[in-house]
């Protein structure tokens, strides 16, 4: 299932929406889960998972290909967790 | 940097926000969303969602785990797990947003 799909569902769901809003809803919800993410905050939507930051130290890498040594800063790197309900669900259907 | 934790209720404030709908409805569709993502998943199917990410579904195999406390062998059956790979996007924000 891709984006347009999803909006389609939704859209076919809720006749009474223009097509644009149904666009604007669901990329409200996306975008304030990244907006959430970057100020450095956790979006926890229960039975379906958590997002949340997690920051990676610095390090030296490798590159696989020279074996050079290479200086690879901190970063911080988005993280989700899939919830109970949806876990079960995956294994249970 | 002070961490808070959004829920439903935040993402249905924003929907109520930007599209002007009542807040009933806008978490009846923030609820519609997820449920919609949830059930492809159980389908198996993959989510795709352009400048997000992609939600995937991948089946692991049965192998002996152990408990960490007991030592004890215990078998853990074959299942399937959710995986997530953000957008480039999503972490050139995530990460910028927090490296200041």
């Amino acid at each position: 299932m891709i984006k347009s799909e999803l909006i389609q569902k939704i859209a076919e769901e809720n006749p009474h929406l223009f097509q644009r809003d149904v666009e604007l809803i669901v990329s409200t919800v996306f975008d304030e889960i990244i907006e959430a993410m970057a100020q450095g905050n956790r979006v926890e939507l229960r039975g379906f998972g958590a997002f949340s930051v997690k920051k990676r130290d610095a390090r030296v890498g490798r590159n696989p290909r020279t074996g050079a040594s290479v200086d690879v800063d901190a970063k911080y790197v988005p993280f989700f967790k899939t919830g109970k309900l949806l876990r079960d669900r995956l294994n249970n259907e | 940097m002070s961490e808070k934790t959004l829920t439903r209720m935040d993402l249905s404030e924003a929907v109520f926000r930007e599209v002007g709908l009542s807040r009933n409805e806008s978490s009846d569709l923030v609820e519609s969303i997820l449920k919609n993502l949830s059930d492809a998943l159980v389908k198996g199917d993959t989510v795709k969602i352009s400048s997000f990410g992609t939600f995937s579904v991948r089946s692991k195999t049965a192998r002996v785990g152990r408990n960490p406390k007991t030592g004890e062998e215990v078998p853990i059956t074959p299942r399937r797990v959710l995986s997530f790979r953000p957008s480039h996007l999503m972490k050139d924000r995530v990460n910028s947003g927090n490296a200041r």
